[in-house]
């Protein structure tokens, strides 16, 4: 149940490691990490800003209600901040609760919402220029599935 | 003197991130910012950007201390 916003790179795969270990209740974890991509040379690094103090506050917001809708025996968000190179991981999310269902969809539902509507302002560095990114529809409609 | 924090696009336009400004309320911090920058004033009563005081968003205006931190936010765009 944590919300980590940090400016150093991070390997998913020694979280996924230690949000794994010691479970002897858990059924199912389910994780995903996104990662910056290049767009075949049209981005260089990506910024990402964050407001500390509001920005996590909202994810663990955010957090606790999934883990009360899913009824998760643990969550985590792990997003990066500051300048992130092509490759790097961004966000890393894990969920663990008794069955897969339930930390499968808990797991998608978070990240609709990180990629949608978490509080943090986005630019992409390129050859072109600088430029801020907002939502896509994509992102949008996807958060909108969990709306009941 | 209330702490202004300025994000995303926000800060560019205005050319600073951080600052402190006298104003006793989040309309006269407002006015204040539109009078003395005519850029950041339009961008601030842009669309989807919010005032968060002490870290909570707020609609409408609010009363401002000395140790009050106003933050202006552009839409979020998710990480």
């Amino acid at each position: 149940m944590s919300v980590q916003l940090q400016s150093e790179p991070f390997e998913p795969g020694g979280l996924l490691t230690a949000f794994a270990a010691g479970r002897t209740e858990t059924g199912a974890v389910a994780s995903f990490t996104g990662i910056a991509r290049a767009e075949a040379g049209a981005t260089t690094t990506l910024e990402l800003e964050a407001y500390p103090g509001f920005t996590d506050a909202e994810i663990a917001r955010i957090g606790a209600a999934a883990a009360e809708r899913w009824g998760l025996q643990g969550w985590l968000v792990v997003h990066r901040v500051g300048k992130i190179a092509p490759g790097e991981p961004v966000v890393f999310v894990a969920t663990a609760s008794r069955h897969r269902r339930e930390a499968f969809e808990a797991c998608d539902h978070l990240m609709d919402y990180l990629k949608s509507r978490a509080p943090f302002w986005k630019k992409e560095h390129g050859p072109d220029g600088d430029r801020w990114i907002e939502p896509t529809d994509r992102d949008r409609t996807d958060a909108q599935r969990w709306e009941t | 003197m209330a702490k202004v924090l300025l994000f995303g696009r926000l800060a560019d336009v205005a050319g600073w991130r951080d600052a402190e400004i006298e104003a006793t309320s989040l309309h006269a911090l407002r006015d204040t910012l539109t009078a003395t920058d005519s850029a950041l004033g339009e961008a601030l009563a842009g669309p989807g950007v919010q005032a968060a005081v002490d870290k909570v968003i707020v609609r409408g205006d609010a009363p401002l201390t000395a140790t009050s931190e106003v933050a202006f936010l552009p839409p979020m765009s998710g990480g």
